[in-house]
């Protein structure tokens, strides 16, 4: 393995900036490693070796700079890429090469950043572990015979690889923080709204947002200052300057948390968590008082429902959002043999284009929306989602930042949770409420449980983002980075 | 008492334009009751007089400056359609035809 895959964003950017290293050599290693490794990993779908490599040349020949500039990166299949295969892991979107870029694709290119390819994920982004992919799962870095985390598990493994340094999730319940726990990688969720959702393939639109996953909290604060702000063409965009993240980042690995206050959820604090995963995430807030930090407990009485509300929301939204799959515009059509009506073949292609799980979740969400269930599921549902955002709101009147472990079990063995889909859905415990309330979190490795990697949650405040950089940044500089075993 | 019904769940696949086999329909019924007794739960809140949220950005009315932009041009917006003819989506058959 070369030394170039083993290095932090920061530090390439600075070694190619300085000519120290070209970006074609740092693209070339990444490359290569990627040939070396990801036939056991399979963190990708797609590698784009050519793209990448022209990217790289352009960085070299002086046409593009930047704090990330030849600096490749990795983006998960459900963000559109002009050009190159983007197939949300689904095989109803199988080799269609979307006509324009993702507004965050745009700004990576603009910032110089080289892209490798698409990584793997549970498709639509509906899953915890990858296992719903339908090109197979992406397996755990640290123990091939476990699951990566969902639904960003290939960007999440291909970083804990080595195989990019950086690779874009996107969060809806978990789909960022999950995998970068169970990977000892740091995955951001930004504020709703921070980040562009415009040629994101939607899932669910209310609690879709695109972030960072990356080796570390300075690297993730990199990438998410490249990607954030404001982007007229998606209207939930929030019209405000980005957090200066990157500053944030820099301040707490300097160790110092005098003054700041972290909630401890009370309701998250004992049932439902390994006890390896209890112990790390105590074992970390002991580093954190030793920094300066206060501990408050604080109650969350509404966040108990959160798993429920998310179940009714994201499908109910999904069910709307994955009618596009017609087989009239792109992707897949099956049964068109000049026999039968645009229904029956719109029902065909359908039933063969999509998986299990998003099937699942179609009808769920078609139940939950219709007349009779309407107030009982998904308008009961949106008032939940009121009450979680005032347990937050309440918070913020006695701590800067809310804290947890970000999942409470380590990456499980594959096919241990995929027979009854609620135990999967448990993965997302933790994760969920944040989405609900559209703040920021983030989760950085704060230990081992058992040999595997356990991720500590910093939620913050809504455009606060800069405050969760700081606490997970401090709690790096204590505990250090993970580092997986050699593949 | 199961909360979803095979019936039920062979009529919202249908809702869906999704045309799921037996052996789906019998998987999904079952797992789907599972789920459905699970966030059940949600009932059990208290929030009758509570405004629900649909969305945790509070924008309303958002527009664009009204300046014309570039689009995809008509090849582009077809080039990942399964059938198309004389520069539009082709489809199957809509109405059926008089005998």
């Amino acid at each position: 393995m070369s030394d170039l895959t083993k290095m932090s964003a920061a530090q390439l950017a600075k070694a190619i900036a300085t000519k120290e290293a070209s970006a074609v050599e740092v693209a070339t290693a990444h490359l290569d490693r990627i040939d070396a490794v990801d036939e056991r990993v399979h963190a990708f779908l797609h590698v784009d070796r050519e793209g990448a490599l022209a990217a790289a040349a352009e960085v070299d020949a002086g046409a593009k700079t930047g704090p990330l500039a030849g600096v490749p990166v990795a983006v998960k299949d459900v963000i559109t890429t002009k050009g190159v295969p983007t197939t949300a892991a689904s095989k109803i979107l199988e080799g269609w090469r979307p006509p324009y870029d993702a507004t965050i694709v745009e700004r990576l290119r603009a910032a110089g950043t080289v892209m490798l390819g698409k990584t793997n994920m549970d498709e639509f982004a509906m899953g915890s572990s990858t296992e719903y992919s339908a090109y197979g799962p992406t397996n755990n870095p640290w123990d091939l015979g476990r699951i990566p985390g969902g639904s960003g598990g290939g960007s999440a493994a291909a970083v804990a690889a080595y195989e990019a340094p950086l690779a874009i999730g996107t969060d809806t319940g978990g789909s960022i923080r999950q995998p970068g726990a169970v990977t000892g990688t740091v995955g951001a969720k930004p504020t709703y709204g921070g980040t562009s959702r415009y040629g994101l393939i939607a899932f669910s639109s209310s609690l879709d947002t695109p972030g960072p996953c990356a080796r570390t909290v300075e690297d993730a604060a990199l990438l998410h200052s490249v990607i954030a702000g404001h982007d007229p063409r998606d209207s939930t965009s929030i019209p405000q300057p980005v957090p200066d993240v990157v500053g944030a980042a820099r301040l707490g690995a300097s160790g110092d948390l005098s003054g700041v206050k972290l909630g401890v959820v009370k309701e998250f604090a004992g049932d439902g968590s390994e006890p390896g995963v209890l112990s790390a995430f105590h074992e970390s807030l002991e580093a954190l008082v030793k920094l300066g930090a206060e501990i408050v407990e604080v109650s969350c009485p509404h966040f108990q429902y959160a798993l429920p509300a998310y179940y009714l929301i994201a499908p109910s939204e999904a069910s709307s959002n994955l009618a596009r799959f017609d087989g009239v515009r792109y992707g897949l059509r099956t049964g068109d043999d000049g026999s039968r009506s645009l229904e029956e073949v719109m029902s065909l292609t359908r039933d063969a284009g999509f998986g299990p799980e998003v099937k699942r979740r179609i009808i769920l969400g078609t139940y939950a929306l219709s007349s009779g269930y309407y107030d009982a599921y998904y308008g009961q549902a949106q008032k939940v989602r009121t009450l979680i955002t005032r347990d937050f709101e309440a918070a913020w009147n006695n701590v800067d930042v809310l804290v947890s472990p970000t999942t409470p079990f380590v990456a499980f063995p594959f096919g241990s949770r995929t027979s009854d889909p609620y135990q999967m859905y448990l993965a997302d415990l933790f994760t969920i409420p944040t989405n609900l309330y559209g703040g920021p979190a983030i989760s950085v490795p704060c230990g081992l449980s058992e040999g595997l990697p356990v991720g500590f949650q910093v939620m913050a405040p809504t455009m606060a983002d800069d405050r969760m950089y700081r606490v997970a940044a401090a709690l790096e500089s204590a505990v250090g980075s993970l580092t997986p075993p050699t593949l | 008492m199961a909360a979803i019904s095979r019936e039920e769940v062979a009529h919202l696949a249908r809702l869906s334009r999704l045309a799921v086999t037996e052996e789906e329909l019998d998987r999904f019924a079952g797992q789907l009751d599972v789920i459905l007794q699970s966030v059940a739960r949600i009932g059990d809140v208290a929030a009758d007089d509570i405004p629900p949220t649909s969305h945790s950005v509070p924008l309303t009315n958002v527009y664009r400056d009204d300046v014309p932009v570039p689009c995809l041009t008509q090849e582009e917006a077809l080039s990942g359609a399964p059938d198309a003819y004389e520069g539009r989506f082709r489809v199957p058959q809509i109405l059926a035809e008089e005998d």
